[in-house]
């Protein structure tokens, strides 16, 4: 994993007491608030419903045990004692005070983090794929690039006050776990005939208002023009892209007006200016930063004490099916570790949670830990003949819920629980989902399916894309929830279609759960996922059913 | 008057009326190709410090091989500064009222703009 040089180092540290000039400013009147503003943003540093909330980075989702022990110092120190995980690979604390903000910055630098460009008119922290450099479908660990793209559009000058935000996101596998076409931009790892590795461009996905799935702008990008090419992207939208109207200012809007094929000529036109301006440091860098993710010395080892774990004890097989991933070494698994106990928080964690993994992952998993958009907490590289003692020790602290890629594993953003712009709870309405099916004990039966809740149109929550989405709005002043189904996250996505009209919140679990029955009692075998059975049916039955319409006799039946 | 602020710190304007061009953000930077010959002092007109397209816009003119001065105008401030020169301009002319509430030491404390730029790094 990366580690910062004496020049990463110097910056955020610099950058730190510039902020607390910033900081200093603003009180004795230099900043007004609206020139403050951007600053903070640019520092991760929101104004929320009760507090400040202050975004610290996770880049690419990766840390080390030690980061996350000082992210578990700065959840007691400085806030009240848990932190929160977002859907971006960010972790938000939400109760700082302004004052120690700069300190808290300063402990960040000290762990080689920062909370640089979470927030704003900015380019923001870059995603990949939290299975980077385990998974076994990978072509290549996307993480150099995107430590690559981190460290180019730092402070990059030109694109501190863009239009709007921009996200990237970026994948070294064909399974897309990045949901990089919903992005600004999202980069594929893919091969050329001869094998050579680029990148598919995607532009303009996104989800909010106006969702959209985003389209291929290259085919083939060499990954040795990443930056010159990313560069002239942001230059033709940071001139072209509205900003009349917020609400259309993102690069989807701008691909929308303009057309694919004329942003492609501008983006190729700009392309060749950029790119005579890379002379090779870049590569120099991008290869010196490749030395950083090496991976782990994988020993072969015995399996048979998880073989014997497995038939001995059904609560460890059940953690096992559910929530390990295939890892490409032999004999190693990619563990998630869900925060989403039923009833939980979806994404929260306490510091002492935090050591615990910390602990753990230094013990049993080459001190790696990934924090995935999906707001669980990977160990990517474990063996299985450590599996069961990692088990125990997870359930000891409350983590060792079997629970990845079910019902109960909800995305859920903050909602009007902390955040100013929420039209409607999400969490309570996620706590109460996994709740309701928990008790009815059909968890394992129905499978794979994700439900996401997003507490306004903002869709931080990803609603859209969840095979059923739950969108919080208020109306006169009632909360009242829409549903979509049929959305996907992955390398086929899809935005959800909508449902009819919304649901009270205390109608709205009866509806999930009325959705669901449908499912089991439509799915032709088993394994037939929900959105499967979905695609194959389509929405029809489970509009009866979740309208609880006299079901129609279909004439083939 | 407008203060004109460089790595220097502050100064009175020095420019005497010659082939200046006076551009607003909005300008589509290939209506400049072919425009620019004779011309020796470009001023971009930042209508808010918060209207980014200046930026750009100055790398554009800088990529068509203009080398004459460059000048950013209206309301930006002193934490702006690096990002103006690190964009190609060489000057920044601000609002007397702006000089007064960030005042000379804010904006040389970035004159520093050439250190912790990982641009400058990844073009070597
Ligand atoms: S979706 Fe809306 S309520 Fe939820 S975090 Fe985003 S802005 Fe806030």
């Amino acid at each position: 994993m990366y580690h910062y040089n004496d020049f990463d180092e110097a910056f955020v540290r610099e950058r730190v007491s510039q902020f607390r000039e910033q900081v200093a400013r603003r009180l004795d009147g230099s900043l007004s608030e609206d020139e403050f503003r951007p600053l903070r943003l640019m520092n991760g540093l929101y104004l929320q419903l009760h507090a400040y909330m202050l975004r610290v980075a996770i880049p690419y989702g990766t840390l080390n045990s030690a980061q996350l022990r000082q992210l578990a110092y700065i959840a007691e120190r400085w806030d009240k004692g848990y932190g929160h995980f977002t859907t971006r690979q960010n972790i938000q604390f939400n109760w700082p005070q302004l004052a120690d903000v700069p300190d808290i910055l300063l402990a960040l630098a000290d762990a080689g983090m920062h909370a640089i460009q979470t927030s704003g008119n900015t380019i923001r922290n870059v995603t990949a794929d939290h299975f980077a450099g385990a998974a076994a479908d990978e072509i290549e660990d996307p993480r150099p690039y995107a430590e690559l793209i981190r460290q180019w559009s730092t402070d990059h000058p030109e694109f501190q006050f863009l239009p709007r935000k921009f996200k990237i996101a970026i994948t070294g596998a064909p399974n897309d776990r990045a949901v990089t076409k919903a992005h600004d931009i999202g980069l594929r790892m893919v091969r050329d005939a001869n094998g050579a590795h680029g990148f598919e461009v995607i532009v303009g996905g996104g989800l909010g208002r106006t969702p959209m799935i985003g389209k291929v702008l290259r085919a083939f990008l060499p990954t040795a023009d990443l930056l010159p090419y990313l560069e002239a992207v942001v230059s033709v939208w940071n001139l072209a892209g509205r900003r009349d109207n917020k609400y259309k200012s993102r690069i989807k809007i701008t691909v929308h007006e303009l057309g694919i094929e004329e942003i492609s000529r501008q983006v190729e036109a700009r392309f060749l200016e950029t790119r005579a301006e890379f002379k090779g440091g870049d590569q120099a860098i991008l290869a010196e930063i490749g030395s950083h993710f090496a991976p782990p010395a994988f020993a072969p080892r015995s399996t048979a004490a998880y073989e014997a774990a497995r038939s001995a004890n059904p609560a460890f097989r059940s953690f096992a099916d559910t929530n390990l991933a295939a890892h490409r070494a032999q004999g190693y698994a990619i563990v998630t570790i869900s925060t989403k106990a039923h009833g939980a928080t979806p994404g929260d964690m306490t510091a002492a949670q935090m050591r615990v993994v910390a602990d753990l992952a230094l013990a049993y998993g080459h001190d790696e830990i990934r924090i995935s958009h999906e707001q669980n907490v990977i160990l990517p590289h474990v063996h299985k003949a450590d599996l069961p003692a990692l088990y125990l020790a997870l359930r000891e602290a409350g983590l060792a819920t079997a629970n990845v890629g079910l019902i109960s594993d909800i995305i859920a953003c903050p909602g009007m629980d902390y955040c100013a712009l929420a039209t409607a709870r999400s969490i309570p309405i996620a706590q109460e989902i996994a709740t309701r099916f928990d008790e009815l004990g059909l968890e394992q039966d129905i499978g794979a399916l994700k439900i996401k809740i997003s507490g306004c149109i903002n869709a931080c929550g990803h609603h859209h894309v969840g095979h059923i989405g739950i969108l919080g709005l208020d109306r006169a002043g009632v909360e009242n929830y829409q549903i979509t189904l049929g959305g996907d996250a992955t390398e086929t996505a899809v935005i959800g279609e909508k449902t009819g009209p919304g649901f009270a919140a205390d109608e709205v679990v009866d509806a999930i759960e009325r959705l669901v029955r449908a499912y089991l009692a439509l799915r032709l075998t088993d394994d037939e996922a929900f959105v499967a059975t979905y695609r194959r049916l389509g929405a029809a039955p489970f509009l009866d059913a979740l309208y609880q319409r006299e079901v129609q006799i279909h004439a083939a039946e | 008057m407008t203060v004109i602020v460089t790595d220097r710190g502050f100064a009175d304007d020095d420019w005497v009326e010659g082939a200046a061009l006076d551009l607003p953000t909005s300008t589509d930077p290939e209506t400049l190709r072919g425009q620019l010959a004779g011309v020796t002092m470009v001023r971009v007109q930042f209508p808010s410090f918060a209207d980014g397209r200046g930026f750009t816009l100055a790398r554009q003119i800088r990529r068509m091989g203009y080398v004459g001065r460059l000048r950013a105008t209206g309301p930006l401030i002193a934490d702006q500064y690096a990002m103006a020169r690190r964009a190609g301009f060489d000057e920044v002319e601000i609002p007397p009222d702006l000089a007064v509430r960030q005042p000379e030491p804010q904006w040389l404390a970035r004159a520093n703009w050439q250190a912790h730029d990982y641009q400058s790094r990844l073009r070597a």
